[in-house]
């Protein structure tokens, strides 16, 4: 049961390759900058509650980049193509980190197919001044210091150095579009702040107490700026809380979608 | 072929490496001591004279945020050279277009230096090494395609004589390009490009633009010197030697011993180019394959424990008495198929002045007639 089913699609212009599991109101998870997590048991946890669709973003692990493509406003579009298409209402949008950003951003330009958004340790705003860095610089930590601003438990880490070399070719893709979509204004929108009003559906902010790249103290001011919105705490997790922690993770996200 | 001395302008006088983690990008600018540095500058502004001197031709380069390399803008040390040198001609390799915001700028700059130095301007473009992206700030995706649409709007801009023109293409755009002054020489400067690897050679060949690359020893040279005449041959062109420019630390002394001893020195330009493994693998740089080897911890072409005899080996540096100077790069000319230009890094590190001079001289008196005859017999 809610074994990943792996299809496409084309989303406007875009194909979009997507693992589909469960069924019952839709739900879309976004993913970060580490990449696709198709098999992660937080997503088949998820799908006890409805039919989860977890794309590949463009650019990421084996999915085609268009050239024209550079922008978290690209990837908004593709989503909002994508929600048409397979025709979903009611979605509840999950995005996590950059797919935060990239959920934000889909919110603010239509909320017609989105029933609720759970924004997970996401970036894509600035709150602090010029001087002082909101969100860990990830292009300039060192691999293993990167490590431990994402973990709260470093053995739960994925180890890369047992990677056969096609798996470390899609790390170096996955890093490559990373870049790509999140370089300058670096992983924000300076725009955001001021149309994040237009989200008018119920949203949820979910941090990893330990979060080392985007504090819970960033989270909570990204949450202020979002009218209506809860901001909670997941403990003994840091930036991949559903990942630390799947079990507390998805019991939120139940908690959430059952409220009316 | 043509030899043109070349010096990074590092400045060495650096604390243990092991109190900092890299040279590039990170280390503080307190390590840099002004009274050392303009007496260094200047000297380094002395060397290139001499080298003019000795009837070599010159060629510098930029790098950012570097200890290695004083000169984060080539067109100042253009404009000081252009007026202290009256024949040699300049090589500027190069501009980092890749990473460079503003393509008209670079073109203006170069075209005033080609005034300046009346026409012995060489134009060198690079995507820039990688280290250079986080100066740069700008993104390390697509800075291949970056630096062909810059160079297409800079060659634009300086063969376009009838007023503005417009520019709105996928990382440029400009409504009104009409740069004073135009450059001296007609159509335009000659251009450099550099190579590292096949990916790009096809292009710089259909243009007929010099093809430069950097230390890539025997058979990767012969890959690339390859590539390039192969595309020309492929498009009904022919490929003459004065296209293909191999650069190598070059030191000759007297006897082999003075030669190694001055190489080793150079070697300096190796060794003390510790980076931090963030700085020397920016995502979307390197080709998918590249960069997987470098995120498992490989190193790059050369290691900086490579000794001097396995630098010779692999023909990356050229040392020793005239005779065995030039029978090395004889030797690493006929095994790549030719080219017409060798730019030699002939100062780096702790090699003092008189070592520099030193060194150039043996070049130029005993070494450099002989590899002016140096033709490729089939």
């Amino acid at each position: 049961m809610n074994a990943p089913t792996a299809k496409d699609v084309l989303a406007g212009q875009v194909p979009v390759s997507y693992v589909e599991l469960g069924q019952g109101p839709p739900i879309l998870y976004l993913h970060g900058a580490g990449g696709p997590v198709p098999d992660a048991p937080f997503l088949k946890l998820l799908a006890e509650h409805g039919r989860v669709i977890a794309p590949t973003h463009p650019g990421f692990g084996r999915a085609v980049l268009p050239d024209w493509m550079d922008s978290i406003d690209d990837l908004a579009y593709v989503y909002l193509d994508l929600l048409e298409e397979l025709d979903l209402r009611d979605v509840t949008v999950i995005g996590h980190s950059m797919g935060g950003w990239l959920a934000a951003e889909i919110a603010v330009k239509s909320t017609a197919r989105i029933a609720r958004l759970i924004l997970v340790d996401a970036v894509g705003i600035k709150v602090s001044d010029r001087n002082t860095r909101d969100i860990a610089d990830i292009f300039a930590t060192a691999p293993a210091d990167l490590q431990k601003l994402v973990f709260y438990d470093l053995s739960k880490a994925p180890d890369l150095s047992g990677l056969s070399d096609e798996a470390m070719e899609i790390v170096a893709r996955n890093r490559e579009a990373s870049a790509l979509y999140l370089w300058e204004p670096y992983a924000h929108n300076p725009k955001l702040p001021r149309r994040l009003h237009r989200i008018r559906v119920p949203v949820l902010f979910i941090w990893g107490e330990s979060d080392g790249l985007v504090t819970p103290a960033y989270g909570q001011a990204f949450s202020e700026r979002v009218p209506g919105s809860h901001f909670t705490v997941i403990l003994k997790a840091g930036h991949v809380p559903q990942v630390e922690q799947p079990d507390e993770f998805v019991k939120l996200v139940a908690a959430f979608l059952s409220k009316r | 072929m043509r030899a043109w001395y070349f010096s990074e302008n590092a400045y060495p006088y650096l604390p243990d490496p092991e109190t900092y983690d890299s040279i590039r990008v990170t280390l503080p600018n307190r390590n840099f001591d002004p009274k050392i540095g303009a007496e260094l500058y200047h000297r380094y502004l002395d060397e290139w004279q001499q080298a003019e001197d000795l009837g070599l031709d010159l060629m510098l380069n930029e790098h950012h945020q570097t200890a290695t390399n004083l000169n984060p803008s080539a067109a100042v040390v253009l404009g000081a050279l252009s007026r202290i040198t009256k024949k040699a001609r300049i090589l500027v390799l190069g501009n980092p277009i890749g990473n460079r915001r503003d393509p008209v700028r670079v073109a203006e700059e170069m075209a005033m230096v080609d005034n300046y130095s009346r026409g012995r301007l060489e134009v060198g473009f690079v995507r820039g090494v990688p280290y250079e992206i986080s100066p740069a700030n700008s993104n390390p995706v697509r800075t291949a395609d970056r630096l062909w649409e810059a160079h297409d709007l800079i060659l634009k801009a300086w063969t376009t004589h009838d007023g503005p023109f417009n520019w709105e293409g996928r990382y440029f755009n400009y409504r009104q390009v009409n740069i004073w002054p135009r450059p001296y020489q007609q159509p335009r400067p000659p251009v450099w490009i550099t190579a590292t690897s096949t990916s790009q050679v096809a292009k710089v060949a259909d243009f007929g633009h010099v093809a430069a690359t950097f230390l890539t020893g025997f058979d990767q040279t012969k890959a690339i010197f390859d590539t390039y005449r192969d595309r020309r041959t492929e498009t009904g062109q022919t490929t003459t030697e004065d296209r293909l420019a191999y650069a190598a630390l070059v030191y000759t002394g007297d006897t082999d011993e003075a030669g190694f001893a001055g190489a080793r020195k150079l070697l300096w330009y190796l060794s003390a180019n510790k980076v931090a493994p963030q700085w020397k693998n920016p995502p979307g740089y390197a080709s998918l394959k590249a960069a997987a080897s470098l995120l498992r911890g490989a190193s790059t072409a050369f290691d900086r424990s490579s000794t001097l005899e396995q630098l010779i080996e692999t023909g990356i540096v050229f040392a020793g008495n005239p005779d065995t100077v030039y029978r090395q790069i004889a030797k690493h000319h006929a095994h790549v198929g030719g080219y017409g230009h060798l730019l030699m890094m002939g100062q780096a590190g702790f090699l003092e002045h008189d070592e520099t001079v030193r060194g150039m001289t043996s070049f130029a008196r005993d070494v450099y007639p002989r590899l002016k005859e140096l033709l490729i017999t089939a």
